[in-house]
């Protein structure tokens, strides 16, 4: 375990970098040793400072890491959570700057969970995820890295709240009782042009529904719950896009809906 | 415009069907035809499915490759091409497939539609396509280049039948306006493991754009679709390597799953 001086002192850095939109060098190649738990303990005060300096309200939570892409990218074999909050949010109508807003900015297509009831794992299984979700909607994510040209290590990006951004929900909901989210496909374009596509088994090769149950049980053994009105963004199921200002892009995914979301 | 004598291309076509009917691989053909064209390679081909059905054997649809814009991107080329599916090749959904009949087989996940009128380019749209199939139908093509190591030209694979070998299909089919093919979702698993995920829009932005193209091109030897036609639109994931004692399942948005196995 790393010093608790040392924890406060990388959670400073990395509120003012998100505050001032610079980087700082990857922590793991400063404490080596650093540890998940250490890292999560950052990403806590990370967290707190948000909440009491900026008056940020935490609305739901994300997951991160789920491809079996970025899971060997990392040298890992689960995923990664962090929380958002009300000042990541984006509405469609809106356009995202990037200049004013992101330092290395990336967009996934994902699905958000929304729930009607709280999750309290461990022990809960897919059924009781879907049980609590009152429905899924399609999402982009823009993750953003305050880690010198995203050289992270799974350390790294858990400190950094799973490098968190802004994420827009589109307005088609579905209840996740009508629609197979293992196979429901994900056509991504980025200014008009298909760039890639998956299916909901790209999730930690299963279904988005897994990650929310990992997500759920892994926080249960904190006393952490899901709760009811939560957003869960459940992961990406496409490779992650570079984007620039002016781009704009979209996702549509079968049986559920679409979003998009515009840059500048 | 061809450039190969009509003897060349028969002697062309028997030594790439011997290929494929006896599971060895061969030398690309342009090494020895640098300067063979378009129309040379399909005549190959067009010879290769002349020779099976002189022997009695029946074409059982069309298939399409290099629909996606990337692959085109990549070989230069902004048209995809097709290729003709034989009876033998079909194998039942549930079944298996001898891998010593094949040389290095790979698998890829496709959307195929069965039409129920005639299609005619040149002009045939997405549109026409869309009103001319009867089902969308899940199928799982297994690829075989005769060429050594997969190594080809654009030519040399369009007179190796586009390296047609086995398809399977089944699944569940739907009517074409329950099910929206640019989004339907695919997960292909080998041995329960998920290799493969994508969804329709991958071929050309949409599985009907590439059975429009198919009729654009035939048109041009003077040829149409008919009616009743199973086409396979071309993959929607990346082609994956199979060996012998490998389980496949492929599993679709909507239109169920096929499964099989190599002996």
């Amino acid at each position: 375990m790393l010093e608790q001086s040392l924890i406060q002192s990388y959670a400073d850095e990395l509120f003012d970098a998100l505050s001032n939109q610079t980087t700082v060098e990857p922590l793991t190649d400063r404490s080596p040793e650093m540890t998940i738990e250490d890292a999560y303990a950052v990403s806590n005060l990370l967290l707190e400072k948000r909440m009491t300096i900026n008056k940020e309200k935490i609305i739901g939570k994300k997951i991160g890491v789920t491809s079996a892409v970025v899971q060997n990218m990392l040298g890992v074999d689960q995923p990664d959570f962090g929380y958002l909050t009300d000042a990541m949010v984006i509405d469609e109508s809106e356009v995202l700057s990037l200049s004013k807003k992101m330092i290395q900015p990336k967009a996934e297509g994902e699905i958000a969970f929304v729930l009607k009831h709280d999750l309290i794992g461990p022990g809960l299984t897919a059924s009781d995820v879907i049980r609590a979700t009152d429905f899924v909607v399609p999402c982009f994510e823009i993750v953003d890295s305050r880690i010198k040209d995203w050289k992270i290590k799974i350390q790294d990006t858990v400190a950094d709240n799973a490098s968190c951004g802004y994420f827009v929900l589109g307005q088609n909901v579905v209840s996740p009782r009508d629609v197979d989210l293992s196979t429901c496909g994900m056509v991504v374009e980025l200014n008009g042009e298909i760039i890639s596509t998956g299916a909901g088994a790209a999730a930690l090769g299963a279904s988005p529904v897994s990650c929310v149950v990992w997500l759920a049980n892994t926080l249960g053994k904190f006393g952490v719950p899901l709760k009811a009105g939560e957003v869960i963004l459940s992961g990406s199921l496409v490779p992650l896009q570079d984007v620039k200002p002016g781009d704009y892009m979209s996702v549509s995914i079968g049986g559920i809906g679409r979003t998009s979301i515009r840059f500048d | 415009m061809s450039t190969l004598s009509r003897a060349t291309v028969a002697e062309l076509a028997e030594h790439l069907e011997n290929a494929e009917l006896q599971a060895f691989d061969v030398e690309k053909i342009t090494n020895k035809y640098p300067d063979m064209d378009w129309e040379d390679a399909y005549d190959i081909q067009w010879e290769i499915r002349a020779r099976k059905e002189k022997r009695g054997t029946k074409v059982a649809g069309l298939k399409m490759g290099l629909t996606s814009y990337a692959k085109m991107k990549q070989m230069g080329v902004d048209t995809p091409i097709y290729a003709f599916l034989a009876d033998y090749f079909s194998v039942p959904d549930g079944g298996s497939i001898e891998t010593d009949e094949l040389i290095h087989p790979k698998i890829e996940a496709e959307i195929a539609i069965i039409t129920n009128k005639e299609l005619a380019g040149p002009g045939c749209t997405v549109a026409h396509v869309l009103a001319a199939t009867e089902c969308v139908v899940p199928a799982v093509e297994i690829i075989d280049s005769r060429y050594e190591n997969f190594r080809f030209d654009l030519k040399s694979v369009i007179a190796d039948n586009a390296s047609s070998s086995r398809f399977v299909t089944g699944g569940n089919p739907r009517r074409v306006e329950d099910v929206d093919m640019k989004t339907l979702g695919v997960v292909m698993e080998i041995n329960g493991e998920v290799v493969a995920t994508g969804a329709g829009a991958s071929v050309l932005g949409n599985p009907a754009a590439s059975v429009a193209m198919l009729a654009n091109m035939l048109a041009e030897r003077g040829e149409t679709i008919p009616a009743g036609t199973f086409i396979m639109t071309g993959g929607i994931t990346a082609a994956v390597a199979v060996k012998a004692g490998d389980s496949v399942c492929v599993r679709y948005q909507d239109i169920g799953s096929v499964s099989f196995t190599f002996k």
